[in-house]
Order: structure tokens, then C-alpha cells, then sequence
């Protein structure tokens, strides 16, 4: 009998409150975003010198699957293969703002390095790999909205072609004022059934 | 076997079509030169791989009307996507389940940067806020050749069209879809060429892939895209089969946001795992498409990787980005058109500009256009993020 | 000098989101890179825009940074002899 997946956490980072499995973690009152991260961060025990380098979407991404990965309490002793799979509607249009900041006057003209290494969606899959030294299959989407379905399907084809052990899904979108981020763990226990409608249920909780 | 690869299109800076490009391989001709169509105070201190079709070229080839508001990124992507469904001889979409999967980085950026300032104020050029969004060129591409069973975009810097023919292969297999558009595809703008010019690893002088004295890459702009089709449309159609997609692997190097680790671990993965899936021996593959971008840092780590998964025995290899220069979001899929013309044509295509070995590795590149028997070629593509892919194509 | 040095020690804490550290935890002679501040080569590349921006000077080779980012003090020292603002 095939083996079915469960959905064994997840976390929520929006309008300043990470919460894990419905339940808060942390909330804050200001409404504006990297003091709001910096303080859920700290909260939070993150300890991670280059968290304080990475952009907005990277920093959100980092943090909610920080928090789904710990609370999973993997083994450290040996090699973890977990996918993946991200997604969003804005890319790095918050970052690539910036950077087009940083060029767009003549006469003040200098390109930022570490702001130009973040316009790119999918930096925020490698911060989070280097921290738990995952390497395994990853990949980022670009949706118009949340696609529960094509997570999942391409979440089952991994687990059941045995290329991950777990994969790490989910929807990270930060554009202007406006970020969210849904992040959460398949693998074979959990409480939770790995469907598109249990997926798209927490997404809305 | 693999997944059938029946149609392929391609726009770059050696060619316009499958046969320019396949000509100017054969005569070791780059395309890499002085940038033309865009104004920047870097033009003289840089050299890319530009297309020679101007936009209102591409417009006019395209059929498309004056006001259209496709930016640069969609319209090299169209003309490309349209030659590969021609060269698949597909005329009726809707017969089979079809979709399309395209990779890009800059999106509408060419024009958003050009614009910007007057979206405010200047009504005709508003129509291009709309398709800043990386996802609005793959759609329109959708749209203008009727594709309406599935359509998405990845966005994974220079891996993610090698990324959208895997998944494009992987919904064949699971039997989503009967037949797929992989591919992808980014154009020049002055935003890249500013950034990596911060990173401080654009050369001023043509690129020297695996050259001891390298000093950096050439960006390029280009669009390529493969049609992938069933066993049982190739069987059904009596297609003819270019050449199978026989393996492919990911893996993340989990190093840093984008240098490559020092023992090429993600690059590693990559080729293992597709060669594991390919049911090959290192042994088997008999030339490999380097990713090959001419940085200090990527040449010397993929040839480490190269190393460690090939031990003495390292095949033929080349990196053709000193044809096209490095087009980014849609190398993995220009690189893979290159592989499977190599298959085509029993040739192993040049690495331009190689002087000097390597002293830390001693590894050779092909320098001349070479006949040899090939059954199977590796294509590498490595993208910032640590996300390393790999993809293997075998002779029909 | 003293003055540039702790000129030095804000811009870097700014400029390179060092969240961590305050102007107090970084002494004249510590190393810059590797095991000191932990620094990485993208904060080479901003040091490097920083000494074109702030203080005129250009570098075009990465690798000259190697030795002129070493510490506050050497690197005090290299903007005390070249500046052009």
C-alpha cells in the first residue's frame, strides 16, 4: 500500500504575529515590518549573526521555517533531506526596488552588492539551506495566487520517488506593505492529512 | 529512455533560429561582442551576448501590433517558444494537454527601468507596469499560443530553465500532461548588468571559461525552449524524436547566497542524481556542457565536482557561454538546445578564448569542434541561491 | 586618526547590518574577515563601494581589498594616504 504524507507542522507570519500550528508565538504592536521581525527574531532565540544581512522576504522565509524546523527537532548528527518547494507573486520586488534605488540618480550612482544578491526569489531557499545544511532538491515558483495544488503534487512526487524524506513547502510574499508568509513541513507522521484542501485550509486559518 | 524531446526553438546571440545557432557552433563563430541596444556608462567596460533583433524587429517578425506591451524578456521568449512549436510541428494545441513552463529572472525589468519614472505621468508607457511581474511573460507567451492546461513560472537565477525542464519531464511522467514548453528566457538590462558589475565578476574582455587567467563573465540575453511529448503522443503523432531526456538532479550547496562552495558539493548532488536516475556510469557520458560562467570561483568549484563524480576519467567538456555569454534564467534551456545539437550532429562544440590549464586542477577543454561518437551529453546550470542542476540527454 | 577609526567602526556596523555589535565591540587591531568580524566576500564588495562613495578612492581589483580590509587600523590607515574626498 502506497504510503500516504502528513502535514506535521506549520507557521504563520503575518501582520506582526508568527504563530505556529494556530498557535502564537509572538506578536507585536508596530505595525511596521523589520522592527517587527527584528523583535520576533530576538523573541524568538533565532542566534544567527547573518540574519540581520538578509533582505525582507529572506528574513521572513528564514524565520517561519526556522520556527517549523526546529519544532520538527531533526537529528544533528546526520544529513537531512528535506526539499524545498517556495513560492510567491512578487518575486524580490521589495529587494529589486532598493537596488533600483541604489542606480537610479546619475549623480549618486552605487550599486549595492548586498542588496543586488537579494533580487533573486530564491535566495531566501539557500539562507535557509546553509543554516540547516539541507541539500537537497529545491526550487521556487511564481504564482499569481497561492497553488496548493501544484505544491502538493509536486511535494507527493518527491516523497514518492524517495528524492526528499520531507519537503518544506509553502507561499512567502512581501510586496510594499504587504507580506505574508505560510510555511509548513510534509513528511510521512502528522496529524494533519497532505491534501489540497487541508493545505489550503491552513493556509486560510 | 527518458522523456521524448520532439521541437526546440532558440534565439540568442549566435543565431536566430536552431540552424544559425547550429552554424556558428560548427564554425566556432561567438556572439559576444560591444553592447548595442542598451545606454549605460558601463558599454565600454563590458562585453555581451546580445541578440541582434532590435524590439521593433522582434515586433515585426512576431506580427504583433504597435502597441503591444510585451517588454523584451516576452518578446524574445514568444519568438522562441513559436519556433519551438513549429519545430515539433504542433498546429493544434488544445488536441493534447499541454503546458508551459518558462524561467526568467528579469521579467519586464527592461522596461520598468526605462520607464519608471514617467509611469506616473506618461499614459503610453503604463501598459508596461502591468508586466513588470516575472509570471505576466510566461502567461502572455500562454496566451498568444493558446496554452491554457497549465502555465508557470520558475524563478531560480541561472538553474531555473534547467529546473522548468525537469518539472516539465516530471508531469509527462506522472501523466499530468501529454506535452510541455520548457524553457526560459531573460533579456539584458541595465539593472543586471549594474549588479553583477557590483559583484565584481563581469569581464571586460571576452570570457575564458576553465582559463587559469579568467577575470569573469559575459552576460548575455537569449530565450530557448524544448517540447517534451508523451511515449504515447510521440507514438500516436509518429514524431520524430530529437533526443530523450535521460536524467536530471537538484540539489542545493548550501554554502553562501552566491559563491560556489570550494568542493562543488551542490554541483556534486546534481550530477549524481542524475546520473543515478539516468542508470548511467560516469563512464557513459561523453561530453558535458559546463556551466562554465568564466568566474574564478564557479569554473574552479564545477571542475572539483567535475572531479569527485568523474575521478581521472573526466570526458569531453566545454562551456558554450563563450559563444552566448551567460543568459542567465534561460542558460539551462540554450545549454540544452546545444546538447542535444551535439547529439544531432556527433560534435563536441569549442570552449572559446582557453588558454592556460587550471594549475589547481589541470583540466582541459575542448578548444576545437571535434567528431566523436555520443551517446550521452551532461548540461550543468548552477544558479545564486545554492541551486545546482543537472541534465542528461540521450541519443534517440 | 581616532576619529576616522570610529567614523570607520559606525559605517561598517551600518552599512553592513551588523545588528549585533556596537561601536564598543570592535577594537582597532581585531581581524576584519575570517575570524574576527566574521565578514564575507559581499562585505568586501561593500567595503569596497564605501571607499569609492565616501571617501573617492576606486579600487578595481577585488583582490586588493584583502590586504587594505585587514582592521580598522590598516584600513584607517590606507584612507588617511589615499583619500580623495
Amino acid at each position: 500500500m502506497e504510503k500516504t504524507h502528513h502535514i506535521s507542522s506549520y507557521c504563520h507570519i503575518k501582520d506582526s504575529r508568527v504563530s505556529l500550528n494556530g498557535n502564537t508565538l509572538f506578536i507585536s504592536a508596530i505595525a511596521e515590518f523589520s522592527a517587527f521581525i527584528k523583535s520576533a527574531s530576538q523573541h524568538l532565540e533565532t542566534k544567527y549573526s547573518k540574519f540581520y544581512k538578509m533582505d525582507n522576504l529572506s528574513k521572513m522565509a528564514f524565520l517561519a521555517s526556522d520556527v517549523v524546523l526546529n519544532h520538527a527537532k531533526l537529528p544533528s548528527d546526520k544529513e537531512n533531506n528535506i526539499a524545498i518547494l517556495l513560492s510567491n507573486r512578487a518575486s524580490s520586488l521589495d529587494t529589486d526596488r532598493k537596488y533600483q534605488d541604489s542606480i537610479s540618480e546619475a549623480d549618486n550612482f552605487f550599486p549595492s552588492p548586498s542588496v543586488f544578491v537579494y533580487t533573486l526569489p530564491n535566495i531566501c531557499i539557500g539562507e535557509i539551506s546553509i543554516k540547516h545544511q539541507l541539500h537537497s532538491e529545491n526550487c521556487f515558483f511564481i504564482f499569481d495566487t497561492f497553488d496548493a495544488n501544484h505544491l502538493w503534487l509536486h511535494a507527493e512526487s518527491l516523497l514518492k520517488s524517495k528524492k526528499a524524506e520531507k519537503v518544506l513547502c509553502g507561499w512567502v510574499d512581501f510586496d510594499e506593505n504587504n507580506y505574508e508568509a505560510f510555511i509548513y513541513l510534509v513528511e510521512e507522521n502528522g496529524t494533519i492529512a497532505h491534501s489540497p484542501n487541508e493545505i489550503k485550509r491552513l493556509y486560510k486559518s | 529512455m527518458g522523456v521524448a524531446i520532439t521541437g526546440m526553438g532558440i534565439i540568442s546571440a549566435i543565431g536566430h533560429s536552431i540552424e544559425d545557432n547550429r552554424a556558428s557552433l560548427l564554425a566556432s563563430k561567438s556572439g559576444v561582442g560591444t553592447l548595442k541596444h542598451i545606454q549605460t556608462k558601463h558599454s565600454e567596460l563590458i562585453k555581451v551576448g546580445e541578440v541582434s533583433f532590435s524590439n521593433s524587429e522582434l515586433t515585426k517578425q512576431l506580427h504583433l501590433d504597435q502597441d503591444h506591451n510585451y517588454t523584451r524578456t516576452g518578446l524574445l521568449g514568444l519568438f522562441a517558444a513559436k519556433a519551438a512549436l513549429k519545430n515539433s510541428n504542433i498546429t493544434t494545441i488544445s488536441e493534447y494537454r499541454t503546458g508551459i513552463i518558462s524561467a526568467t529572472t528579469v521579467g519586464g525589468m527592461d522596461m520598468t527601468e526605462l520607464y519608471l519614472k514617467q509611469f506616473a505621468t506618461n499614459a503610453d508607457v503604463q501598459k508596461y507596469i502591468q508586466t513588470h511581474h516575472a509570471g505576466i511573460s510566461t502567461q502572455k507567451i500562454a496566451d498568444a499560443l493558446g496554452i491554457t492546461e497549465f502555465a508557470t513560472t520558475i524563478s531560480t537565477a541561472c538553474s531555473s530553465a534547467a529546473n522548468a525542464i525537469m518539472l516539465g519531464a516530471r508531469l509527462i511522467k506522472a501523466g499530468k500532461l501529454d506535452r510541455v514548453v520548457v524553457g526560459g528566457t531573460d533579456a539584458l538590462s541595465k539593472f543586471t548588468i549594474n549588479g553583477f558589475k557590483t559583484l565584481m565578476i563581469q569581464s571586460d574582455a571576452l570570457c575564458a571559461p576553465f582559463d587559469a587567467d579568467r577575470k569573469g563573465l559575459n552576460l548575455g540575453e537569449a530565450a530557448a525552449y524544448l517540447v517534451l511529448e508523451s511515449d504515447a503522443v510521440v507514438q500516436k503523432e509518429k514524431k520524430e524524436v530529437f533526443a530523450y531526456l535521460s536524467g536530471y538532479g537538484n540539489a542545493n550547496d548550501a554554502f553562501h547566497q552566491t559563491a560556489s562552495s570550494e568542493n562543488g558539493e551542490g554541483a556534486f548532488l546534481a550530477m549524481q542524481k542524475a546520473l543515478k536516475m539516468a542508470e548511467l556510469n560516469p563512464g557513459q557520458i561523453d561530453y558535458i556542457n559546463a556551466h562554465g560562467t568564466a568566474t574564478p570561483n564557479n569554473d574552479f568549484s564545477e571542475s572539483i565536482a567535475i572531479q569527485r563524480v568523474f575521478g581521472e576519467n573526466v570526458p569531453h567538456f566545454s562551456s558554450t557561454k563563450s559563444f552566448t555569454g551567460h543568459t542567465l534564467a534561460a542558460a539551462g534551456a540554450v545549454e540544452a538546445v546545444f546538447s542535444v545539437l551535439a547529439l544531432q550532429e556527433q560534435t563536441v562544440f569549442p570552449n572559446l578564448n582557453f588558454k592556460t590549464v587550471m594549475p589547481e586542477t589541470g583540466l582541459k577543454p575542448v578548444t576545437s569542434v571535434v567528431k566523436k561518437e555520443l551517446q550521452h551529453v551532461l548540461s550543468n546550470s548552477f544558479g545564486f541561491g545554492g541551486n545546482c542542476s543537472t541534465l542528461i540527454f540521450s541519443k534517440a | 586618526m581616532t576619529e576616522l577609526r570610529l567614523e570607520l567602526k559606525e559605517k561598517i556596523i551600518e552599512q553592513l547590518n551588523l545588528e549585533e555589535f556596537t561601536v564598543a565591540d570592535i577594537a582597532d587591531d581585531d581581524a576584519l574577515f575570517g575570524n574576527g568580524l566574521g565578514l564575507d566576500s559581499i562585505d568586501a564588495l561593500e567595503l569596497i563601494v564605501m571607499l569609492d562613495k565616501d571617501y573617492g578612492i576606486q579600487l578595481t581589483d577585488p583582490k586588493e581589498g584583502k590586504e587594505i580590509f585587514k582592521s580598522i587600523a590598516v584600513l584607517a590607515d590606507y584612507i588617511a594616504d589615499n583619500r580623495g574626498k
